[in-house]
């Protein structure tokens, strides 16, 4: 248990140092928070727009957007901040045969790798949900009560993220480095099943059966109930309770956890079996 | 004089070498993407959802508008005509059209802009960023020993990330057309084509000059490119009319400005006026006429172009010099 956490340790103070040691610390901040606020002002003018041709203003609408936006930079950032680390070391700093060869486990350092990550996702979603608060009307009604199930639920979610961010690093072991094709795509299916966006009722029945077996759906759902508990919108989730989405989550997160063990593991082993562990595809 | 500095000095022979250089850096891109066929999943079908997320925001809102219009109340028996009560069924009629056609255009709009994020992503991280990934991987030094002109690996480097990027942008397209029902109407198919074809060597212009910064910015470079994505999708436009930013007062006509300097803010302008029609939206919503704003982004492309020209040999001096050409992961 020791070595693992002085691998976690070690793994998340060198993603920090790799993140963010290229400039000064004030410009890295502004850096972590400019990407997430512009992604934040597209989805502004969208609603904009749309209002403007419509002649139409929808308010709860815009909430419910703007706050799975701003939970969903946790989705892209902790993914990418995971699974990019299998190809980041093996194409881009070639490191990986030396890392990989260390007596460490290679799980817990890729989770050390994406530690930093989720740290500077939480800082954007709140600079992100406090920008829509002060400027852009976003009404948030959180009360002290909710915090524990609000902070459960948190760690369900990031926890079930790097699940699926190891999981698709196993992938990873044997695929060209496709990383910007997975960082745009796999977020993108949770973009468009999970109701991050817009509700589940918007979907055809098979797009909304697919977002009713993604856990990542009853985690926005349920950080709604807790912020924005007013909105009008038809989630289809109803009939579901807070405990039972804490529930679901809590079986989700072991679920995947296994599941991404394994998938690491038998990716590992082809790998290695086809020599593919410290590949270069540069084209 | 020798066979050797004759040869070189032979105009003939130093455009077939060129040629062959754009030719053979072209060629790992397109052969080497056909011998990774996993790349057409991850590259062109897994980015379609991202786009589709953007669509169905456009779905949602136009039924909660259509399902404002429709329901009738007591108060408002022929449902709601934008924030009031509709006057009668006529009117009804008319906002319900008005917003399905609104949909259509604003869900064209995104399509149109999902098949550009192809090409400013492949400008990003296949042409800008380019030179310095050779360099971390060794390639640079081979290519600054062979003797053909740097404009011509980029050129290469272009041509194939243009194809590579072609098979995404023409999924992108059709699933906008199959899957969500976009119709199309192009009234000038060459003026189209012309539009389409200068943005991207506007586009591709601009990698080229990125490029040869890069090569000097060093790791910050990566981080630039990642800075580039969001922020250029918002000051360009790529998921709504860039002119909605004009009806954003104070800040709103300084972003669009600014993001008037990357092509692909007026190509999309001008590809949307051309393949929705000038009276989409009201006509409200565009910047300049296409003809125009084709006109500007022919002065890009050259302008872009003399630029890469320039930094391309003035970096690769600057960076001999300091001795960065070659030194990896700074």
């Amino acid at each position: 248990m020791n070595t693992y956490w002085r691998t976690f340790k070690t793994a998340a103070w060198l993603g920090w140092e790799m993140d963010s040691n290229w400039t000064e610390p004030w410009l890295f901040m502004l850096y972590s928070v400019v990407k997430p606020v512009a992604g934040a002002f597209i989805l502004v003018l969208m609603y904009v727009v749309f209002a403007i041709v419509g002649n139409r203003q929808d308010p709860d609408a815009f909430s419910y957007m703007y706050v799975g936006n701003s939970f969903f930079i946790f989705v892209a950032t902790t993914l990418f901040g995971t699974f990019q680390v299998i190809q980041a070391d093996r194409e881009w700093y070639q490191t990986i045969r030396y890392v990989y060869i260390a007596p460490i486990s290679y799980y817990v350092y890729i989770l050390g790798r994406a530690a930093s990550k989720i740290v500077v996702a939480a800082f954007a979603v709140f600079i992100t949900l406090a920008f829509g608060v002060l400027f852009l009307g976003i009404h948030l009604q959180f009360v002290l009560a909710g915090l524990p199930a609000f902070v459960g639920s948190l760690l369900l979610g990031v926890a079930v993220l790097l699940a699926i961010g190891i999981c698709l690093g196993g992938i990873s072991f044997l695929t060209a480095k496709h990383t910007h094709g997975l960082a745009e795509g796999i977020p993108g299916i949770f973009y468009v099943f999970c109701g991050v966006l817009f509700p589940l009722s918007v979907l055809p029945e098979w797009g909304q059966a697919i977002g009713k077996g993604i856990p990542l759906t009853y985690w926005f759902e349920i950080t709604r109930r807790i912020l924005s508990p007013n909105l009008t919108m038809n989630t289809t989730l109803q009939g579901y309770d807070d405990l039972t989405i804490l529930v679901l989550l809590l079986v989700s997160s072991i679920a995947f956890f296994l599941l991404s063990i394994l998938i690491f593991k038998v990716g590992e082993y082809f790998a290695r079996k086809a020599g593919k562990i410290d590949m270069t595809t540069s084209y | 004089m020798s066979t050797a500095t004759a040869r070189r000095t032979d105009l003939g022979y130093r455009i077939r070498l060129n040629l062959r250089a754009v030719l053979g850096r072209a060629y790992p891109r397109v052969i080497g993407a056909n011998r990774e066929p996993s790349w057409i999943f991850f590259e062109a079908f897994l980015p379609l959802l991202g786009i589709a997320a953007y669509v169905f925001i456009y779905q949602s809102f136009a039924e909660r508008a259509l399902d404002a219009i429709l329901t009738t109340t007591a108060s408002a028996p022929y449902g709601f005509c934008g924030e009031r009560a509709c006057i009668d069924a006529v009117e009804q009629a008319l906002y319900e059209a008005n917003a399905l056609a609104n949909a259509n255009a604003l869900i064209a709009s995104v399509v149109l802009g999902g098949t550009m994020v192809a090409f400013w992503l492949n400008v990003l991280w296949s042409m800008a960023s380019q030179l310095y990934w050779e360099k971390e991987i060794g390639n640079l030094q081979l290519y600054m020993m062979a003797p053909m002109n740097r404009m011509a690996l980029l050129g290469g480097m272009a041509v194939g990330g243009m194809f590579m990027t072609s098979v995404r942008a023409v999924a992108t397209l059709v699933a906008g057309i199959i899957v969500f029902g976009v119709v199309f109407q192009v009234a000038n198919p060459l003026l189209l084509l012309a539009v389409f074809f200068v943005t991207l060597v506007a586009l591709y212009g601009l990698g080229m000059m990125f490029a040869s910064l890069y090569l000097l910015w060093g790791r910050e470079a990566w981080n630039l490119s990642a800075l580039m994505e969001e922020p250029i999708f918002f000051s360009s436009g790529f998921y709504f009319p860039v002119a909605g930013l004009f009806k954003v007062p104070g800040w709103g006509p300084i972003v669009a400005i600014a993001g008037a300097f990357i092509p692909a803010t007026f190509g999309l302008d001008a590809l949307r006026q051309l393949t929705l029609s000038e009276t989409a939206f009201g006509g409200r919503f565009w910047i300049f006429d296409a003809t125009t704003e084709l006109g500007i982004l022919l002065v890009m492309a050259v302008v872009f172009l003399i630029l890469a020209r320039y930094a391309l040999a003035y970096l690769e001096m600057l960076a001999k010099r300091e001795g960065k050409l070659t030194s990896r992961h700074q």
